[in-house]
């Protein structure tokens, strides 16, 4: 389905300094995910420490944006007007760290057709100061 | 736990208010008719009530989503308040109860009234829940993380775990459906009851979709309702009319973060945890309940909850459900006997509790387990949201 069109609205994140970098790395085409600069462990949501090891050093890191499904929805009910059903809602891991995950839109695909295992690549959509990562199948 | 006898927390009194679709009633007002008739139920007048919980205290979230707050409830009964907390950051909508019992058992309240009121059915009636983000609004807290993506309500965040757990584990939608089967044939016996139509295996499989693998008859229902508890402390419940309904124990444990999406094992909830820290505090065990009452504000939450309190092994609810005769009210485990959220409506958590109760004092009539019933557990929550409650008579 080539044929996909972003939703002209979406709601926006409310941006924090620890979420500023996840949101707005799509206007330079970089996912960025923070990381420890120590134990090197990744932290999603972003946190001023590490949950892995506690230490204070950590960073938004660009991570290479692909990703696995591991579950998926057809979001079947028009719960907002501005993004009417049927549409698909999955959570994908990142293939730096099956551990981090993201909540995200697949993308270019028949919403029903979106399999768990199924292997995706981000691509941004860019909403006034945020650049939503979005997913889109892809062969590996 | 390790409160000596005389200063454990018991529960010594309920009350429901009117329950139902678009009462056209106001929260504050069905908040306080539960709070009357919960303290009428345990021989007590509003003078006696020294403390005050109560989840979620002030709303900030959609519309309906609280009824009145801890203070709102203290000025409307003239309560003298020893101690009193409204609060949401805690172990689910049970957290406050469980705050209650470790005000009694401290000594710094007698009885403390607990309540949770809904009134989404009508404050909620002539918008939905798109109106809720109209204009400027930014989504913030978890929802930054779902919302952006359309995932704006609980059905979607719900869907992906119990697509992930149906992937992994095997469970099918026919065997899902019990809970909603069983919900609607106990709520038909429940003078409380909201929807209590017969629901065949075909009317669920053939519902419309909300967000897949979850239909219609796997979400709650919205209502208007509200329920109070009262909670004593041993010594002071002496002379009152009921048998007081003892708390065993209470899970409040969160291991792991407050995320709906970056859970280690994505098959399980923070309501392991909550289940985990409960067992830890009492020698009952699993095998000792005698009926489970467990949160349904969507049929996956509660097949999460019999795996997380140990009634079956992990990946096995599915066959434990199976069928609908182990969790029937002849059966080895009676659940959700008044109907659940399913069919008796969304009373977050409370109605669970209130339920719990019922059975102890073997007033459930014709919804009575067809057992003896002397331990129960009531449980809320779904995600990172969990507390459960072991109760004994």
């Amino acid at each position: 389905m080539s044929t996909y069109q972003p939703p002209a609205t979406r709601i926006l994140p409310e941006i924090t300094f620890e979420t500023k970098a996840f949101w707005s790395g799509g206007e330079n085409g970089r996912l960025l995910i923070y990381r420890c600069d120590d134990c090197k462990g990744w932290v999603h949501p972003p946190a001023p420490g590490c949950y892995h090891c506690q230490s204070t050093n950590v960073s938004p890191q660009p991570v290479s944006g692909r990703a696995t499904v591991v579950a998926r929805t057809v979001n079947a009910h028009t719960f907002n007007p501005a993004m009417p059903a049927p549409f698909s809602i999955a959570v994908v891991e990142l293939e730096e760290d099956p551990g981090t995950r993201l909540t995200t839109n697949i993308v270019g695909i028949d919403p029903y057709e979106v399999e768990i295992g199924m292997n995706v690549q981000v691509e941004f959509e860019h909403y006034e100061d945020v650049w939503v990562p979005v997913f889109r199948p892809v062969t590996k | 736990m390790s409160a000596d006898m005389n200063s454990r927390a018991v529960i010594t009194g309920i009350g429901q208010s009117q329950t139902g679709r678009r009462l056209g009633r106001s929260g504050y007002e069905i908040t306080v008719e539960a709070c009357k008739r919960a303290i009428a139920d345990a021989g007590l007048t509003a003078a006696d009530i020294d403390g005050v919980a109560s989840y979620p205290g002030p709303s900030t979230g959609a519309a309906g989503m609280s009824g009145a707050s801890t203070t709102q409830l203290h000025a409307a009964l003239g309560i003298k308040a020893e101690w009193y907390i409204g609060a949401s950051e805690t172990a689910g909508q049970l957290g406050p109860l469980m705050e209650a019992c470790m005000a009694v058992s401290l000594g710094i309240a007698n009885h403390v009234i607990c309540f949770r009121s809904v009134w989404e059915s009508t404050a909620a009636g002539t918008g939905g829940f798109g109106g809720s983000f109209k204009g400027p609004y930014r989504a913030g807290g978890f929802m930054e993380w779902t919302a952006p993506f359309g995932a704006i309500s609980a059905a979607n965040w719900m869907a992906m775990m119990c697509d992930a757990y149906m992937h992994q584990h095997g469970l099918t939608r026919e065997q899902l459906a019990m809970i909603a089967l069983n919900a609607r044939s106990n709520a038909a016996k429940n003078p409380m009851g909201v929807y209590k139509d017969p629901l065949t295996l075909d009317d669920y499989m053939n519902s419309r979709m909300i967000s897949t693998p979850l239909c219609l008859y796997d979400c709650d229902v919205p209502v208007d309702g509200a329920v109070a508890v009262i909670v004593s402390r041993r010594d002071a419940a002496k002379g009152l009319p009921r048998t007081p309904i003892t708390v065993e124990a209470f899970g409040t444990g969160l291991y792991e973060r407050f995320t709906w999406d970056q859970r280690k094992d994505y098959t399980t909830m923070a309501a392991h945890d909550a289940a985990a820290s409960m067992w830890k505090r009492t020698k009952l065990t699993p095998k000792d309940v005698d009926v489970a009452q467990l949160y349904d504000g969507f049929s996956y939450l509660t097949v999460q909850w019999i795996e997380a309190l140990g009634f079956c092994k992990q990946g096995e609810v599915g066959k434990f459900i199976e069928g609908g005769h182990r969790i029937a009210l002849d059966g080895d485990l009676p659940l959700n006997t008044n109907g659940g959220q399913l069919s008796a409506g969304r009373l977050h958590g409370y109605g669970f509790i209130h339920e719990a109760c019922t059975q102890l004092w073997g007033e459930g009539g014709e919804r009575q387990a067809k057992k003896d019933v002397k331990v129960a557990v009531a449980a809320a929550g779904g995600g990172p949201i969990a507390g459960s409650i072991l109760l004994s008579i």
